[in-house]
């Protein structure tokens, strides 16, 4: 395939992969991924590397229109980033001598647990309960702006919520996506927080996060700017229109097609994994 | 009351900044990247893409080094390998200005925890180029 051909398919893939992401919340990395893998032969590493340069563009892009809004939680947000940077650094590192087949094997496995995990509905936990003495020491209780008025909240279980980072640090750098999923199970369902912080809260860290993990890529040589830069332009584009259509557009049954899609993505990529062993 | 007001507002101040930061640091370094792309695509458009199998040694833009000489000598994918570089230390920039307003605001354990995750990628920075 010519470069040209192979940056136009490439650049369009992206795009589509951006704006389903954003409007399914699943993120534009474990759509790109499959296709860079699966329908152009791409070596997963590469892939990788081109994926964790998208997911900075698009978690920075958007955490900078959340920051400002001030529901994002930024001391949350800088506690946790030392179990995902630490986390991610790992995963990076790993991933660099890990069998290409392993690594398809187990995105597979993400793959259909994030998608599972869109469908699910959410149950609020928020507590005003402000005796977890983690959440004092570090001053993570908060407040934030909903309809004009201004909903306090407190922070639970921060060491279990800490150690889940961790893990999801080491999935996003071995596996190059920004596990949002994986955050949002932390910061919901175990440390209590109200859905807006923990999702704006969860953006703002993957930047950092993938950073982390993109600095060990770029040295091993798994960024090729030839993948890398249709990807995280198109996906950045595609991210960007998804978040303007998707204040009107209804996504619960978007989500729906969108999870069995990217189920049968997954499947493939977990057969193509055990049967390249 | 007086304190907690201003208090807040440079809260206010300080995410009205950072978001800015973010989002320029996203802006300029994509314009990078797209240059660059023009540039390595109106060079290389005919040549055929090689990416079946992972070659960690043919990746000659792997140091910042290498990209910044491959900068000056008007290189497309080392351009777009600038810009990405741009782009991986916008997040860092913001940390590293999370520092500065958290000093500014004397919460010294959080500008401790920003050297703590500033530290964490310098050293996985030197594991890099040390490789």
């Amino acid at each position: 395939m010519s470069v040209l051909l192979f940056t136009l398919i490439v650049l369009l893939g992206a795009f589509l992969a951006g704006l389903l992401g954003s409007l399914t919340g699943l993120g534009g990395g474990v759509i790109i991924i499959p296709l860079l893998t699966l329908a152009l032969g791409v070596d997963i590493h590469y892939a990788i590397g081109a994926s964790i340069v998208s997911v900075i563009a698009t978690s920075s892009g958007s955490a900078a229109a959340y920051v400002k809004e001030g529901i994002t939680n930024i001391r949350i947000g800088m506690f946790l980033e030392i179990a995902t940077t630490i986390g991610a650094i790992c995963g990076a590192i790993v991933a660099v001598y890990l069998n290409a087949n392993y690594i398809a094997i187990l995105f597979g496995c993400i793959l259909i647990f994030s998608a599972i995990m869109t469908l699910k509905k959410k149950v609020d936990h928020t507590t005003l309960d402000d005796t977890d003495k983690w959440a004092r020491f570090f001053k993570l209780n908060g407040s934030y702006p909903d309809k004009g008025i201004n909903r306090s909240y407190s922070v639970k279980h921060v060491p279990g919520g800490f150690l889940m980072m961790l893990f999801a640090g080491t999935l996003s750098g071995l596996l190059g996506i920004g596990s949002g999923a994986l955050k949002v199970i932390a910061m919901d369902n175990i440390m209590r927080l109200p859905f807006k912080v923990s999702t704006t809260t969860s953006n703002f860290m993957m930047g950092v996060t993938a950073a982390a993990s993109a600095v060990v890529y770029l040295h091993r040589g798994q960024i090729d700017p030839g993948i890398a830069m249709p990807v995280c332009i198109g996906v950045l584009t595609g991210a960007t229109v998804g978040s303007k259509v998707l204040v009107k557009a209804k996504t619960d049954k978007l989500k729906m097609v969108f999870a069995i899609v990217v189920t049968f993505l997954a499947l493939q990529m977990i057969y193509k994994g055990i049967s390249g062993l | 009351m007086d304190t907690a007001k201003k208090e807040n507002l440079n809260d206010k101040d300080i995410q009205v900044i950072l978001g800015t930061l973010l989002r320029a640091g996203v802006i300029i370094s994509m314009a990078i990247v797209l240059i660059g792309g023009a540039i390595f695509l109106i060079h290389n458009k005919g040549a055929i893409t090689d990416y079946k199998v992972f070659k960690p040694e043919v990746g000659k833009l792997s140091s910042i080094l290498a990209i910044f000489k491959g900068v000056t000598s008007f290189q497309g994918d080392a351009i777009v390998q600038f810009g990405i570089l741009m782009l991986i230390f916008t997040p860092i920039a913001r940390i590293v200005f999370a520092i500065f307003s958290f000093l500014i605001e004397r919460d010294y354990l959080y500008v401790l925890i920003g050297f703590i995750i500033l530290a964490i990628i310098t050293i996985s920075l030197n594991g890099g180029i040390a490789h």
